[in-house]
């Protein structure tokens, strides 16, 4: 017997259903990469002003002396400034190559074979994104907070800044929706994940250097909106209750966000498709 | 007590419908890339079992695939699959077919065992039958030993064999397969015509297979729909097709062999010119005076006909004389 006739047969389990593909795919990206011990260092390492911050609260709390150390309600707005060196680098290591690889390996024709929409395939990618974002932003700044309250043994600072829940939440969201959306459209648009952290990288840095020329030859900063991370400071700024740093609208940096969000799903539903169509 | 209860019937593994009726209808479809039209008024009825979608390159059979997947929204006309119409219906149709795509296709960074049960899982099995049932598929196709081997390592035959795997992972009533044999050596293209063939014919697995070459559908398929130019030039099942040709002569001439073609064709026979100076000579119809006119008519050109041979008529036939009537 040929041994073909061996191996295949029919399927009579059950099947999940329909819409739940996207979760697969951000089982597999994550477990993808947590495999992979240079990222896990990364990771690791991206915890480190969080064991600095955490152990600055203990000192606080514990000695008099250092009062002056206490966590004020900026102190998790510097410290979300912090962690977006490591948005940058996790969004480029985790996101340049998920879309600009299934390209170069034709790998959108199997995906979108499947019973699962272009919408589902992105909030797949998006997610895995998301989920290493979130885990460098939202949840080492959370962590502080319930660390200030172990430390101190109340919740009276939490209490005083309530506000500050809200604002972590919202800041962080809007800091890994910019920055993965952003990677996502631009890991769209090509199918080498080395041009595209490349092309990441120089969105960056040419839009900051073009807003502190603008800054230094007009001497206003009112340019802000051209660069999306000065957007975003502008927007944490307001969303901390922190005095603004750029002379700029904070209504026109969230639009200059939402602009930058929007623009990037817009990019990524025109290019994920099944089929490439070059006229 | 010995349990006395009659034992459960047994259950055919291969079922022979899966899906009754056609498993393509596709109606007065247009399909435009741009300003150039890929399918122009594409009428075709795609019946159970293997159907080869046969055409040269360019004709719009991959068009007419990716647009059944949904890939592609035509302009005009409606297309069903399995019964279900792919405008509003695409998830639940996407769900029950396999596509194998012409060009390689896999996803990066993944062995074979790896992609093929997570190309299970988003068909919907659960991540334990797609791991069971990504063994099995890859021993069918071929791949057993190879599976633990990162893809981008594999050979062009070998990733043939991988699309294929993918397609069938999840047992699909209907399978897509685009030149599944593009870039394979002979004995790989033989095997792979040889799975095609035992997924049709012994695993009840409807197929609808875009090729261009013509052995591969004619081996493989029991029905054809031949595309030229975005449309359908002819279709049915091969065997009707193959017959209603009547009879086919091989012939050989001496002298001026371009102008007998002529006088043959003026006489209303339709002829196929070969490569080795021997034309194929269509007699419609079931008459058997055909040698005797060919030779009356060689007579009144002077030309002597060197050889005269009664011939099979082939799928070839059908497509020449598809395709030059387009």
């Amino acid at each position: 017997m040929p041994i073909h006739d061996q191996g295949y047969r029919r399927y009579l389990g059950t099947r999940s259903a329909i819409g739940g593909s996207w979760q697969v795919m951000t089982r597999a990206g994550v477990m993808a990469l947590i495999s992979k011990r240079q990222f896990i260092g990364l990771m690791l390492f991206a915890w480190a002003p969080f064991v600095v911050r955490a152990v600055q609260i203990y000192v606080s709390a514990t000695f008099t002396q250092a009062s002056f150390l206490a966590p004020k309600g900026e102190t998790f707005r510097e410290f979300l400034d912090q962690q977006g060196a490591f948005v940058f680098f996790v969004t480029i290591w985790v996101g340049a190559g998920l879309i600009a690889n299934d390209r170069r390996a034709n790998a959108l024709q199997l995906y979108l074979s499947k019973p699962m929409t272009s919408a589902e395939y992105i909030a797949g990618k998006l997610t895995i994104l998301l989920v290493f974002l979130v885990g460098v932003t939202f949840l080492p700044a959370m962590m502080l907070l319930l660390t200030q309250a172990m430390f101190a043994g109340s919740l009276t600072f939490i209490a005083n800044n309530l506000y500050l829940l809200p604002a972590i939440t919202l800041f962080s969201i809007a800091q890994v929706l910019l920055a993965a959306t952003t990677m996502l459209a631009l890991s769209s648009l090509s199918k080498s994940s080395r041009f595209v952290a490349v092309m990441y990288a120089g969105l960056f840095f040419f839009t900051t250097a073009l807003f502190n020329a603008l800054r230094g030859i007009t001497g206003r900063s009112s340019f802000a909106w051209l660069s999306p991370s000065a957007s975003l400071e502008q927007l944490g700024d307001v969303i901390f209750r922190l005095e603004p740093r750029y002379q700029l609208s904070p209504a026109i940096a969230g639009l200059a966000v939402v602009v930058m969000i929007a623009g990037s799903i817009w990019i990524l539903t025109r290019k994920v498709r099944g089929v490439e169509i070059v006229t | 007590m010995p349990d006395i209860s009659p034992a459960p019937p047994v259950q055919d593994p291969f079922p022979p419908d899966r899906f009754a009726g056609p498993v393509v209808q596709a109606d007065q479809l247009d399909v435009r890339y741009g300003k150039n039209v890929a399918l122009n008024n594409v009428t075709a009825v795609f019946p159970t079992g293997a159907v080869g979608l046969l055409g040269p390159n360019g004709a719009g059979k991959s068009t007419l695939l990716k647009s059944l997947l949904g890939f592609l929204v035509p302009v005009k006309g409606s297309m069903k699959v399995l019964g279900l119409d792919v405008a509003s219906s695409a998830l639940e149709i996407r769900e029950r077919i396999g596509y194998m795509p012409e060009s390689d296709a896999h996803i990066p960074g993944m062995n074979a065992v790896t992609f093929v049960a997570y190309c299970g899982q988003l068909s919907g099995l659960p991540a334990v039958d797609a791991m069971q049932r990504a063994h099995e598929v890859l021993y069918y196709v071929g791949l057993g030993e190879a599976r633990y081997r990162n893809i981008e390592t594999y050979s062009t035959g070998m990733k043939q064999r991988i699309k294929l795997a993918q397609a069938i992972v999840h047992d699909p009533d209907l399978l897509f397969l685009d030149e599944p044999t593009n870039g394979m050596d002979p004995k790989g293209r033989e095997e792979m015509l040889e799975l095609i063939h035992d997924l049709a014919h012994n695993k009840n697995v409807n197929l609808i297979l875009s090729s261009h070459l013509l052995p591969d559908v004619e081996y493989t398929c029991d029905h054809v729909v031949v595309m030229d130019k975005g449309t359908v030039s002819t279709c049915g099942p091969i065997a009707a097709l193959k017959g209603s040709h009547g009879t086919v002569y091989e012939l050989r001439v001496k002298g001026e062999q371009d102008r007998f073609i002529e006088v043959l064709r003026a006489a209303g026979y339709e002829v196929a010119d070969t490569d080795e100076d021997v034309m194929r000579v269509f007699v419609p119809g079931g008459s058997h005076h055909g040698p005797k006119e060919l030779f009356a008519l060689a007579s009144r050109q002077q030309i002597q006909v060197r050889h005269l041979r009664l011939s099979m008529p082939t799928l070839e036939d059908v497509f020449a004389k598809a395709v030059g009537e387009a």
